[in-house]
């Protein structure tokens, strides 16, 4: 069954938290995952794979540069989710 | 002295070893004459002709925030633990150039490990042939390279003189100890955070070392295992950790107020030419080594009164050690206090040599030398002042000069000497 944007939202905190010890309250849609989150270019890799698993969605690297916010990549989800 | 013979200190210690989780704690476990060492219990050991190894006694987890542990090799999370705590010891905090007393032009490190992130290596195979290409975590390769543990220091303190790696393994640590002191003292960098560190506790660098005839098989005894100089060796125990030291121009530190253990003497280096892994049976290149160190640096035999021996308890190394330091020192060598530490700590590879520093700077600045467990039958070949049993206090005045020896498979032979100021 997809994920709802809240869901998705939920998820990608969980992903970020463990990725980069950032508080699951501080993710949210505004929040880059580079200036905000200190998430860089090799860890945005796990991020976008355990996105990947968890969502059931692919998304090619070459997709993943647009991907600046969290709430980019909730909409990338809500769109390509299985 | 001019700039390009300038004197090297010592103002800075940490570790994190199979006795403790930092320098105080492991000189504490060396002095009590305590093994590190242990049965290896993971169900991945069942199997395997050596169960027995040296954990460390802190697991770099309980440390480290977790983001930060996660992206290291343990080889490089034991660094940088044993890293922050020598530049806390050497009285610096944050990054250099934040604080108005290192410059980062003139700071550099060099941290050395023997295999480098092998552990990360073979986890990241395993999730390629059971999970996929997709899944292989971007971080592997700055994880594996042997030069990540130097680099994540580097990247600590803010050092942009140098990082550097030398790999020469068992002598990797102090190989490094000693790039790092000859960096200091030709003027290429002012102040060096440098050890070595190891982690490679896995089956597959088990298995591979005990079908070299490398490793004690003692698997009943893990405590007494390690036995260097006893008539009853068998082989090293592997061991893990790091150790690390900050290494300053005298004016420096003299200039910062820092408080300074010792000197750096200087270093000797040879290599074998015999075999890949034997040692060579007579000591020639180890002699060699130690005779470098004498010319390059005018030490007189004489004054050597502790030396922290390379002694991994295998039959022929041991015995090859001591026939080299007997060839060049003479009947002086009755006077030095030989302590085998990796007795106690097992054998950390390229680890080795930076604990094994830092034991040495602990022993010059205690006037204390640790002692050498589990000999209870001393090899006759073996005519040499071994520390047994019991710590030995060395003499309350004067300045007092110890080396650490450190040699590798591939024929590597460093000395280093340290002297009290």
């Amino acid at each position: 069954m997809a994920a709802s944007k809240e869901e998705i939202v939920a998820g990608l905190a969980e992903i970020v938290n463990e990725i980069a010890g950032i508080p699951t309250e501080d993710v949210a849609e505004d929040k880059s995952f580079t200036d905000d989150l200190d998430v860089d270019s090799l860890s945005m890799v796990e991020v976008v794979v355990a996105a990947e698993e968890r969502f059931d969605v692919k998304i090619p690297d070459d997709d993943v540069k647009a991907l600046k916010t969290v709430g980019d990549a909730t909409n990338y989800i809500l769109e390509h989710q299985g | 002295m001019n700039a390009t013979n300038r004197t090297v200190v010592v103002t800075g210690i940490g570790a994190t070893t199979p006795l403790g989780g930092d320098s105080a704690s492991t000189w504490d476990g060396l002095l009590a004459g305590r093994s590190g060492a242990g049965p290896l219990e993971q169900e991945w050991a069942a199997d395997l002709p050596v169960r027995i190894a040296a954990a460390v006694a802190v697991e770099p987890g309980e440390v480290l925030p977790r983001p930060l542990a996660r992206r290291l090799d343990r080889s490089a999370q034991f660094a940088v633990i044993a890293a922050r705590e020598a530049w806390a010891d050497a009285g610096l905090t944050g990054r250099a150039g934040e604080d108005g007393i290192v410059n980062p032009d003139r700071l550099g490190t060099v941290i050395a490990s023997g295999i480098g992130g092998v552990t990360t290596l073979l986890d990241q195979h395993d999730v390629l042939r059971e999970k996929g290409a997709r899944r292989v975590s971007p971080h592997t390769v700055p994880m594996l390279m042997p030069n990540s543990p130097a680099a994540n220091v580097g990247l600590e303190v803010g050092a942009q003189a140098g990082v550097h790696t030398p790999v020469s393994a068992c002598a990797s640590g102090a190989e490094a100890v000693g790039y790092a002191a000859e960096m200091i003292r030709t003027g290429r960098a002012d102040i060096v955070v440098t050890g070595g560190t190891e982690a490679c506790i896995h089956p597959l660098p088990i298995a591979a070392f005990a079908n070299m005839m490398a490793m004690s098989k003692n698997n009943e005894n893990p405590r007494t295992a390690s036995r260097p100089y006893d008539t009853g060796r068998d082989g090293f125990v592997l061991g893990e950790g790091a150790g690390i030291v900050v290494l300053e121009s005298a004016e420096h530190a003299a200039r910062r107020g820092a408080r300074v253990y010792c000197e750096v003497l200087g270093q000797g280096l040879s290599a074998d030419s015999h075999h890949i892994a034997q040692p060579e049976p007579t000591g020639r290149g180890i002699a060699a080594a130690l005779q470098n160190l004498l010319d390059a640096t005018g030490l007189d035999p004489a004054e050597v009164v502790h030396l922290n021996a390379h002694a991994t308890s295998t039959p022929q190394g041991d015995i090859a050690e001591i026939k080299a330091l007997r060839k060049v020192l003479g009947d002086e060598i009755g006077h030095v206090a030989i302590s085998a530490t990796k007795s106690m700590t097992g054998h950390l590879l390229g680890g080795a040599g930076g604990i094994e520093t830092v034991a040495t700077v602990q022993a010059l600045h205690h006037r204390i030398a640790p002692p050498t467990i589990n000999v209870d039958d001393l090899d006759p070949e073996v005519d040499a002042d071994i520390v047994r049993g019991e710590p030995r206090k060395l003499p309350t005045e004067g300045p007092l000069t110890a080396l650490n020896n450190s040699f590798g498979f591939g024929g590597h032979n460093v000395v280093l000497a340290f002297r009290t100021v």
